[in-house]
Protein backbone atom coordinates (compact mmCIF):
# COMPACT_ATOMS: atom_id res chain seq x y z
CA UNK A 1 0.00 0.00 0.00
CA UNK A 2 1.11 3.54 -1.34
CA UNK A 3 0.04 7.07 -0.99
CA UNK A 4 -0.81 8.05 -4.33
CA UNK A 5 -3.23 11.25 -3.66
CA UNK A 6 -1.86 15.01 -4.15
CA UNK A 7 -3.89 15.92 -1.09
CA UNK A 8 -5.56 15.50 1.75
CA UNK A 9 -9.29 16.65 1.57
CA UNK A 10 -11.61 14.10 3.62
CA UNK A 11 -12.05 10.64 5.36
CA UNK A 12 -15.22 9.99 3.55
CA UNK A 13 -13.35 9.15 0.10
CA UNK A 14 -10.43 7.40 1.81
CA UNK A 15 -9.68 3.36 2.37
CA UNK A 16 -9.60 1.41 5.17
CA UNK A 17 -6.23 0.29 3.64
CA UNK A 18 -5.36 4.19 3.48
CA UNK A 19 -6.39 5.42 6.92
CA UNK A 20 -4.54 2.45 8.18
CA UNK A 21 -0.94 4.35 6.36
CA UNK A 22 -1.65 7.39 8.00
CA UNK A 23 -1.75 5.49 11.54
CA UNK A 24 1.01 3.80 10.62
CA UNK A 25 3.38 6.37 9.66
CA UNK A 26 1.85 8.71 12.26
CA UNK A 27 3.20 5.50 14.57
CA UNK A 28 6.68 6.19 13.32
CA UNK A 29 6.66 9.77 13.55
CA UNK A 30 5.90 9.74 17.43
CA UNK A 31 8.79 7.42 17.54
CA UNK A 32 10.68 10.54 16.44
CA UNK A 33 8.58 13.12 18.96
CA UNK A 34 10.40 10.71 21.65
CA UNK A 35 13.93 11.63 20.80
CA UNK A 36 16.34 13.95 21.75
CA UNK A 37 16.27 15.48 18.02
CA UNK A 38 12.33 15.89 17.10
CA UNK A 39 13.39 16.58 13.37
CA UNK A 40 13.69 14.48 10.17
CA UNK A 41 14.67 16.49 6.91
CA UNK A 42 11.86 15.18 4.82
CA UNK A 43 10.74 17.98 3.62
CA UNK A 44 13.78 20.03 3.84
CA UNK A 45 13.57 23.42 1.15
CA UNK A 46 9.57 22.91 1.55
CA UNK A 47 7.63 25.59 1.83
CA UNK A 48 4.16 25.06 4.36
CA UNK A 49 1.64 27.54 4.22
CA UNK A 50 -1.03 27.65 7.14
CA UNK A 51 -3.76 29.60 5.51
CA UNK A 52 -6.16 29.88 8.29
CA UNK A 53 -9.02 31.74 7.59
CA UNK A 54 -11.32 31.16 10.46
CA UNK A 55 -9.04 31.38 13.68
CA UNK A 56 -7.74 28.18 15.41
CA UNK A 57 -4.69 27.94 18.32
CA UNK A 58 -4.29 24.39 18.61
CA UNK A 59 -4.62 23.07 14.97
CA UNK A 60 -2.57 26.05 13.60
CA UNK A 61 0.12 25.22 16.14
CA UNK A 62 -0.07 21.92 15.52
CA UNK A 63 0.49 22.09 11.75
CA UNK A 64 3.27 24.45 12.28
CA UNK A 65 5.34 22.10 13.97
CA UNK A 66 4.79 19.37 12.50
CA UNK A 67 5.71 21.27 9.17
CA UNK A 68 9.02 22.28 10.93
CA UNK A 69 9.57 18.82 13.11
CA UNK A 70 9.84 17.82 8.92
CA UNK A 71 12.71 20.67 8.32
CA UNK A 72 9.91 22.36 6.01
CA UNK A 73 9.86 26.14 6.03
CA UNK A 74 6.30 27.43 7.53
CA UNK A 75 4.75 30.37 7.41
CA UNK A 76 1.31 31.01 9.00
CA UNK A 77 -1.64 33.58 7.90
CA UNK A 78 -4.52 34.70 9.56
CA UNK A 79 -7.66 36.30 7.68
CA UNK A 80 -7.54 39.46 9.89
CA UNK A 81 -3.71 40.51 8.58
CA UNK A 82 -4.56 38.99 5.07
CA UNK A 83 -5.27 40.69 1.76
CA UNK A 84 -9.12 39.04 2.53
CA UNK A 85 -9.46 42.23 4.41
CA UNK A 86 -8.74 44.10 0.83
CA UNK A 87 -11.18 41.71 -1.14
CA UNK A 88 -8.70 38.85 -2.25
CA UNK A 89 -10.63 36.35 -3.21
CA UNK A 90 -9.12 32.49 -1.86
CA UNK A 91 -8.45 31.57 -5.02
CA UNK A 92 -6.00 34.54 -6.11
CA UNK A 93 -4.75 34.50 -2.73
CA UNK A 94 -3.78 31.12 -3.04
CA UNK A 95 -2.56 30.89 -6.64
CA UNK A 96 0.12 34.14 -5.16
CA UNK A 97 1.38 31.71 -2.69
CA UNK A 98 1.69 29.01 -5.02
CA UNK A 99 3.78 31.56 -7.16
CA UNK A 100 6.00 32.64 -4.58
CA UNK A 101 6.73 28.43 -4.07
CA UNK A 102 4.40 27.01 -1.48
CA UNK A 103 4.58 23.48 -1.81
CA UNK A 104 1.93 22.98 0.92
CA UNK A 105 -1.41 24.85 1.80
CA UNK A 106 -2.82 23.81 4.56
CA UNK A 107 -6.39 25.74 5.34
CA UNK A 108 -8.75 26.43 7.73
CA UNK A 109 -12.27 27.82 5.68
CA UNK A 110 -15.57 28.42 6.99
CA UNK A 111 -16.77 26.98 4.07
CA UNK A 112 -17.45 23.63 3.17
CA UNK A 113 -15.52 22.64 0.29
CA UNK A 114 -12.76 25.42 0.17
CA UNK A 115 -9.88 22.42 0.65
CA UNK A 116 -11.35 20.69 -2.39
CA UNK A 117 -11.86 23.55 -4.32
CA UNK A 118 -8.20 24.61 -4.19
CA UNK A 119 -7.09 21.22 -4.72
CA UNK A 120 -8.63 21.14 -7.78
CA UNK A 121 -7.36 24.43 -9.02
CA UNK A 122 -3.24 24.43 -7.48
CA UNK A 123 -0.82 22.28 -8.29
CA UNK A 124 0.16 22.49 -4.68
CA UNK A 125 -0.40 20.11 -1.90
CA UNK A 126 -3.57 21.31 -0.16
CA UNK A 127 -4.77 19.83 3.25
CA UNK A 128 -7.89 20.62 4.97
CA UNK A 129 -7.72 21.81 8.20
CA UNK A 130 -11.23 22.17 8.90
CA UNK A 131 -14.15 22.75 6.80
CA UNK A 132 -16.76 24.88 7.55
CA UNK A 133 -18.97 21.78 8.96
CA UNK A 134 -17.99 19.25 6.41
CA UNK A 135 -14.76 17.49 7.59
CA UNK A 136 -12.11 17.71 9.86
CA UNK A 137 -9.98 14.93 8.71
CA UNK A 138 -6.64 15.44 10.73
CA UNK A 139 -8.60 15.63 13.93
CA UNK A 140 -10.37 12.16 12.86
CA UNK A 141 -7.06 10.91 12.37
CA UNK A 142 -5.53 11.91 15.87
CA UNK A 143 -8.91 10.87 17.66
CA UNK A 144 -8.48 7.46 15.55
CA UNK A 145 -4.83 6.82 16.33
CA UNK A 146 -5.38 7.64 19.87
CA UNK A 147 -7.92 5.41 20.41
CA UNK A 148 -6.16 2.24 18.34
CA UNK A 149 -2.84 3.12 20.29
CA UNK A 150 -4.86 2.57 23.93
CA UNK A 151 -7.41 -0.02 22.75
CA UNK A 152 -4.99 -2.02 20.07
CA UNK A 153 -8.09 -2.23 17.56
CA UNK A 154 -11.21 -0.03 16.38
CA UNK A 155 -12.83 -3.64 15.72
CA UNK A 156 -16.13 -3.79 17.38
CA UNK A 157 -15.10 -1.30 20.13
CA UNK A 158 -18.73 1.20 21.05
CA UNK A 159 -17.75 4.72 20.58
CA UNK A 160 -20.28 7.44 21.84
CA UNK A 161 -19.88 11.17 20.34
CA UNK A 162 -21.73 13.66 22.06
CA UNK A 163 -22.92 16.86 21.79
CA UNK A 164 -23.16 19.22 18.78
CA UNK A 165 -23.34 16.93 16.26
CA UNK A 166 -25.42 19.04 13.51
CA UNK A 167 -22.34 21.96 13.39
CA UNK A 168 -19.37 19.24 13.72
CA UNK A 169 -17.51 18.78 11.06
CA UNK A 170 -14.94 16.98 13.33
CA UNK A 171 -17.88 14.26 14.51
CA UNK A 172 -18.35 13.62 10.43
CA UNK A 173 -14.62 12.80 9.97
CA UNK A 174 -14.76 10.58 13.04
CA UNK A 175 -17.62 9.00 12.08
CA UNK A 176 -16.10 7.94 8.57
CA UNK A 177 -13.30 7.03 10.08
CA UNK A 178 -14.08 5.04 13.03
CA UNK A 179 -16.86 3.15 11.01
CA UNK A 180 -14.34 2.16 8.47
CA UNK A 181 -12.09 0.53 10.82
CA UNK A 182 -15.01 -1.38 12.47
CA UNK A 183 -15.57 0.46 15.71
CA UNK A 184 -19.65 1.09 16.40
CA UNK A 185 -20.43 4.40 16.71
CA UNK A 186 -23.44 5.93 18.58
CA UNK A 187 -24.14 9.78 18.64
CA UNK A 188 -26.13 11.07 21.00
CA UNK A 189 -27.46 14.74 21.59
CA UNK A 190 -30.34 16.98 21.56
CA UNK A 191 -32.70 16.23 18.41
CA UNK A 192 -32.05 19.86 17.69
CA UNK A 193 -28.18 19.57 17.46
CA UNK A 194 -28.58 15.73 15.83
CA UNK A 195 -31.09 14.72 13.73
CA UNK A 196 -32.58 11.57 12.56
CA UNK A 197 -30.62 11.77 9.14
CA UNK A 198 -26.98 11.08 10.54
CA UNK A 199 -28.61 7.32 10.68
CA UNK A 200 -27.72 6.89 6.78
CA UNK A 201 -23.86 7.40 7.69
CA UNK A 202 -24.63 3.84 9.36
CA UNK A 203 -23.93 4.83 13.15
CA UNK A 204 -26.82 4.63 16.13
CA UNK A 205 -28.64 7.83 17.16
CA UNK A 206 -29.57 8.05 20.54
CA UNK A 207 -31.05 11.41 22.32
CA UNK A 208 -30.61 9.88 25.89
CA UNK A 209 -27.01 9.77 27.49
CA UNK A 210 -27.60 7.64 30.49
CA UNK A 211 -28.84 4.82 28.54
CA UNK A 212 -25.98 4.20 26.40
CA UNK A 213 -23.15 5.39 28.65
CA UNK A 214 -22.64 1.79 31.05
CA UNK A 215 -21.51 0.07 27.22
CA UNK A 216 -18.97 2.73 25.81
CA UNK A 217 -15.18 1.87 25.56
CA UNK A 218 -15.07 5.76 24.89
CA UNK A 219 -16.66 8.99 24.86
CA UNK A 220 -15.40 11.28 22.78
CA UNK A 221 -17.58 14.80 23.70
CA UNK A 222 -17.55 17.67 21.42
CA UNK A 223 -17.79 21.60 22.07
CA UNK A 224 -20.75 23.28 22.23
CA UNK A 225 -19.82 25.83 19.04
CA UNK A 226 -21.96 29.09 20.05
CA UNK A 227 -20.19 30.09 16.81
CA UNK A 228 -22.35 28.14 14.66
CA UNK A 229 -25.34 28.63 16.09
CA UNK A 230 -27.58 31.01 14.77
CA UNK A 231 -30.85 29.94 17.02
CA UNK A 232 -30.58 28.57 20.39
CA UNK A 233 -30.66 24.55 20.21
CA UNK A 234 -31.02 24.24 23.68
CA UNK A 235 -32.59 26.46 26.95
CA UNK A 236 -29.83 27.15 28.77
CA UNK A 237 -26.20 25.69 29.65
CA UNK A 238 -27.40 24.70 33.18
CA UNK A 239 -30.12 22.33 30.71
CA UNK A 240 -27.64 21.46 28.99
CA UNK A 241 -25.45 19.89 31.14
CA UNK A 242 -28.32 18.32 33.23
CA UNK A 243 -28.85 16.36 30.07
CA UNK A 244 -25.15 15.35 28.45
CA UNK A 245 -22.73 16.99 30.22
CA UNK A 246 -20.49 14.65 31.59
CA UNK A 247 -20.52 14.61 35.78
CA UNK A 248 -19.27 12.61 38.27
CA UNK A 249 -22.16 10.99 39.16
CA UNK A 250 -22.48 9.82 35.18
CA UNK A 251 -18.56 8.99 35.17
CA UNK A 252 -19.59 6.66 38.15
CA UNK A 253 -22.43 4.49 35.27
CA UNK A 254 -19.13 3.72 32.79
CA UNK A 255 -16.91 0.92 32.39
CA UNK A 256 -13.85 1.75 35.07
CA UNK A 257 -11.36 1.84 31.63
CA UNK A 258 -13.67 3.92 29.68
CA UNK A 259 -11.67 6.39 27.45
CA UNK A 260 -12.14 10.11 27.51
CA UNK A 261 -11.72 11.88 25.01
CA UNK A 262 -12.30 15.87 23.91
CA UNK A 263 -10.93 17.77 20.82
CA UNK A 264 -10.34 21.16 22.37
CA UNK A 265 -10.79 23.91 23.18
CA UNK A 266 -13.11 22.72 26.61
CA UNK A 267 -15.55 24.14 27.77
CA UNK A 268 -14.93 23.25 31.53
CA UNK A 269 -18.07 22.70 33.49
CA UNK A 270 -20.17 22.54 30.04
CA UNK A 271 -19.18 19.39 28.09
CA UNK A 272 -17.55 17.56 31.06
CA UNK A 273 -16.88 18.49 34.66
CA UNK A 274 -13.42 19.93 35.17
CA UNK A 275 -11.66 17.14 37.38
CA UNK A 276 -13.12 14.85 34.87
CA UNK A 277 -10.86 16.74 32.25
CA UNK A 278 -7.65 15.44 34.10
CA UNK A 279 -8.66 12.46 35.53
CA UNK A 280 -6.83 8.77 34.58
CA UNK A 281 -9.37 7.84 32.10
CA UNK A 282 -8.88 11.29 30.24
CA UNK A 283 -6.92 11.38 26.65
CA UNK A 284 -7.51 14.69 26.17
CA UNK A 285 -3.68 16.08 26.18
CA UNK A 286 -2.51 12.63 24.31
CA UNK A 287 -5.00 13.41 21.27
CA UNK A 288 -2.73 16.96 20.92
CA UNK A 289 0.49 15.13 21.39
CA UNK A 290 -0.86 12.29 18.69
CA UNK A 291 -2.02 15.34 16.42
CA UNK A 292 1.98 16.64 15.84
CA UNK A 293 2.32 12.70 15.00
CA UNK A 294 -0.79 12.48 12.78
CA UNK A 295 -0.07 16.00 10.94
CA UNK A 296 3.42 15.21 10.13
CA UNK A 297 2.38 12.07 8.55
CA UNK A 298 0.05 13.77 6.33
CA UNK A 299 2.31 16.29 5.07
CA UNK A 300 4.86 13.28 4.50
CA UNK A 301 2.51 11.21 2.82
CA UNK A 302 1.23 13.61 0.29
CA UNK A 303 5.07 14.77 -0.58
CA UNK A 304 5.19 11.68 -2.25
CA UNK A 305 1.83 11.90 -3.81
CA UNK A 306 1.29 12.81 -7.84
CA UNK A 307 1.44 16.47 -8.44
CA UNK A 308 -1.83 17.63 -11.34
CA UNK A 309 -4.74 15.98 -9.01
CA UNK A 310 -3.95 12.19 -10.62
CA UNK A 311 -4.50 9.46 -7.59
CA UNK B 1 23.27 -18.26 -2.71
CA UNK B 2 21.07 -20.57 -0.22
CA UNK B 3 20.57 -21.08 3.15
CA UNK B 4 23.43 -22.87 4.18
CA UNK B 5 25.37 -20.44 2.18
CA UNK B 6 24.00 -17.57 4.13
CA UNK B 7 24.32 -19.82 7.17
CA UNK B 8 28.24 -19.90 6.75
CA UNK B 9 28.78 -15.93 5.47
CA UNK B 10 26.98 -15.08 8.67
CA UNK B 11 29.01 -17.67 11.27
CA UNK B 12 31.68 -15.31 9.53
CA UNK B 13 30.85 -12.18 9.61
CA UNK B 14 30.11 -12.65 13.56
CA UNK B 15 33.86 -14.04 14.16
CA UNK B 16 34.91 -11.47 12.17
CA UNK B 17 33.21 -8.55 14.30
CA UNK B 18 34.43 -10.78 17.32
CA UNK B 19 37.86 -10.15 16.25
CA UNK B 20 38.05 -6.88 15.44
CA UNK B 21 35.73 -5.95 18.57
CA UNK B 22 38.13 -6.61 21.80
CA UNK B 23 37.23 -7.88 25.36
CA UNK B 24 35.16 -4.64 26.97
CA UNK B 25 33.98 -3.15 24.20
CA UNK B 26 30.66 -1.91 24.31
CA UNK B 27 28.79 -3.32 20.90
CA UNK B 28 25.61 -3.10 19.60
CA UNK B 29 24.08 -4.13 16.72
CA UNK B 30 20.95 -2.08 14.35
CA UNK B 31 19.56 -3.27 11.83
CA UNK B 32 18.46 -0.72 8.63
CA UNK B 33 14.82 -1.91 7.96
CA UNK B 34 13.46 -4.33 6.87
CA UNK B 35 16.06 -7.12 6.45
CA UNK B 36 19.01 -5.80 8.09
CA UNK B 37 16.58 -6.00 11.40
CA UNK B 38 16.38 -9.98 11.54
CA UNK B 39 19.81 -10.29 9.98
CA UNK B 40 21.01 -7.80 13.14
CA UNK B 41 19.43 -10.01 15.53
CA UNK B 42 21.19 -13.00 14.03
CA UNK B 43 24.59 -11.86 14.49
CA UNK B 44 23.89 -11.07 17.65
CA UNK B 45 22.36 -14.53 19.12
CA UNK B 46 25.81 -15.96 16.90
CA UNK B 47 27.96 -13.31 18.51
CA UNK B 48 26.74 -14.47 21.88
CA UNK B 49 27.29 -18.26 20.79
CA UNK B 50 30.82 -18.14 20.04
CA UNK B 51 31.72 -15.96 22.54
CA UNK B 52 29.71 -16.84 25.66
CA UNK B 53 31.85 -14.45 27.80
CA UNK B 54 30.44 -11.42 26.86
CA UNK B 55 26.90 -9.92 27.62
CA UNK B 56 24.22 -10.37 25.56
CA UNK B 57 24.59 -7.75 22.55
CA UNK B 58 21.71 -5.49 21.90
CA UNK B 59 19.85 -4.82 19.02
CA UNK B 60 18.02 -1.72 17.56
CA UNK B 61 16.04 -0.96 14.48
CA UNK B 62 16.28 1.97 12.07
CA UNK B 63 14.02 2.46 9.74
CA UNK B 64 15.27 5.52 7.29
CA UNK B 65 11.98 6.60 5.61
CA UNK B 66 12.04 10.26 6.68
CA UNK B 67 15.98 10.55 5.85
CA UNK B 68 15.48 9.39 1.96
CA UNK B 69 16.77 11.91 -0.62
CA UNK B 70 14.48 10.54 -2.83
CA UNK B 71 11.25 12.47 -1.52
CA UNK B 72 8.43 13.19 -3.99
CA UNK B 73 8.01 9.73 -4.67
CA UNK B 74 5.09 7.94 -3.38
CA UNK B 75 5.31 6.68 0.28
CA UNK B 76 4.68 3.22 1.87
CA UNK B 77 4.36 2.87 5.51
CA UNK B 78 7.57 3.52 7.20
CA UNK B 79 8.30 1.07 10.17
CA UNK B 80 9.21 1.65 14.09
CA UNK B 81 12.77 3.13 15.23
CA UNK B 82 13.83 1.33 17.99
CA UNK B 83 17.05 1.62 19.43
CA UNK B 84 16.75 0.64 22.87
CA UNK B 85 20.24 1.13 24.25
CA UNK B 86 21.99 4.17 24.60
CA UNK B 87 24.11 4.80 21.32
CA UNK B 88 26.35 6.96 22.77
CA UNK B 89 27.80 4.48 24.89
CA UNK B 90 28.36 1.89 22.23
CA UNK B 91 30.32 0.92 19.02
CA UNK B 92 27.42 0.13 16.78
CA UNK B 93 27.29 -2.53 13.82
CA UNK B 94 24.93 -1.34 11.38
CA UNK B 95 23.94 -4.11 9.42
CA UNK B 96 21.72 -4.49 6.47
CA UNK B 97 21.16 -7.02 3.59
CA UNK B 98 22.32 -5.50 0.34
CA UNK B 99 24.69 -3.07 -0.51
CA UNK B 100 24.49 -1.29 -3.57
CA UNK B 101 24.92 2.57 -4.44
CA UNK B 102 25.11 3.17 -0.74
CA UNK B 103 21.99 5.78 -0.32
CA UNK B 104 20.52 3.60 2.50
CA UNK B 105 23.54 3.48 4.20
CA UNK B 106 24.13 7.73 3.87
CA UNK B 107 20.58 7.69 5.40
CA UNK B 108 21.22 5.09 8.12
CA UNK B 109 24.14 7.54 9.18
CA UNK B 110 22.09 10.47 9.73
CA UNK B 111 19.44 8.72 11.36
CA UNK B 112 21.35 7.75 13.91
CA UNK B 113 23.11 10.67 14.60
CA UNK B 114 19.86 11.82 15.14
CA UNK B 115 19.45 9.48 17.98
CA UNK B 116 22.83 9.69 19.37
CA UNK B 117 26.43 9.96 18.83
CA UNK B 118 27.95 6.23 19.15
CA UNK B 119 31.50 5.57 20.07
CA UNK B 120 31.97 4.06 16.25
CA UNK B 121 29.72 3.10 13.82
CA UNK B 122 30.75 -0.28 11.20
CA UNK B 123 28.50 -1.39 8.54
CA UNK B 124 28.18 -5.29 8.19
CA UNK B 125 26.01 -6.22 4.57
CA UNK B 126 24.96 -9.68 3.74
CA UNK B 127 25.71 -8.65 -0.08
CA UNK B 128 28.00 -6.34 -1.45
CA UNK B 129 26.59 -6.16 -5.07
CA UNK B 130 28.73 -2.77 -5.95
CA UNK B 131 27.63 0.17 -8.29
CA UNK B 132 28.33 2.48 -5.49
CA UNK B 133 27.17 6.05 -5.97
CA UNK B 134 28.62 7.78 -2.72
CA UNK B 135 31.90 7.26 -1.06
CA UNK B 136 31.11 4.89 1.27
CA UNK B 137 32.55 1.36 2.21
CA UNK B 138 31.66 -1.45 4.28
CA UNK B 139 33.99 -2.90 7.29
CA UNK B 140 32.26 -6.72 7.35
CA UNK B 141 30.87 -8.12 3.96
CA UNK B 142 29.16 -11.50 3.74
CA UNK B 143 29.68 -12.17 -0.20
CA UNK B 144 30.60 -10.19 -2.92
CA UNK B 145 28.64 -10.58 -5.73
CA UNK B 146 29.28 -8.45 -8.87
CA UNK B 147 26.07 -7.40 -10.95
CA UNK B 148 25.13 -5.59 -13.89
CA UNK B 149 23.33 -2.50 -12.57
CA UNK B 150 19.83 -3.16 -14.41
CA UNK B 151 19.64 -6.64 -12.30
CA UNK B 152 18.23 -7.19 -9.17
CA UNK B 153 19.07 -8.39 -5.70
CA UNK B 154 16.88 -9.61 -3.83
CA UNK B 155 17.69 -11.09 -0.05
CA UNK B 156 14.92 -13.14 1.24
CA UNK B 157 15.16 -14.12 5.00
CA UNK B 158 12.76 -16.42 6.59
CA UNK B 159 11.70 -14.20 9.77
CA UNK B 160 10.03 -12.29 6.86
CA UNK B 161 10.01 -14.36 3.58
CA UNK B 162 8.86 -18.43 3.43
CA UNK B 163 12.87 -19.46 3.44
CA UNK B 164 16.77 -18.39 3.38
CA UNK B 165 18.13 -17.06 -0.14
CA UNK B 166 19.67 -14.66 -2.26
CA UNK B 167 18.33 -14.07 -5.70
CA UNK B 168 20.10 -12.49 -8.76
CA UNK B 169 17.47 -11.47 -11.44
CA UNK B 170 16.97 -9.37 -14.67
CA UNK B 171 19.26 -7.71 -16.17
CA UNK B 172 21.28 -8.93 -20.00
CA UNK B 173 23.77 -11.37 -18.09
Amino acid sequence: MKWTRKDFIDIQSLSREEIELVLDTAASFKKVLERPIKKVPSLRGKTVVNLFIEPSTRTRVSFELAAQNLSADVISMAAESSSFKKGETLKDTALNLQALNAEFIVIRHSAAGAAQFLAERLNAHVINAGDGAHEHPTQAMLDTFTIREKLGTLEGKHILIVGDILYSRVARSDIWSLTKLGAKVTLVGPTTLLPEHFRDMGVGVVHDLDSVLPQADVINLLRIQHERQSKAAFPSLGEYIGVYGLTRERFKKCKPDVMIMHPGPINRGVEIESDLADCGNSVILQQVTNGLAVRMAVLYLVSGGAVGGVE
Amino acid sequence: MDAAAIDRSLNRLAHEILERSPEGVALGFVGIHTRGVPLAERLAKLTQKFDPSRPVLPVGQLDISFHRDDIGRAKPAPKITDIAFDVDKEHVILVDDVFFTGRSVRAALNALVDIGRAKTVRLAVLVDRGHRQLPIRADYVGKNIPTSIEEKVEVRLSEIDANDEVIVSGGTV
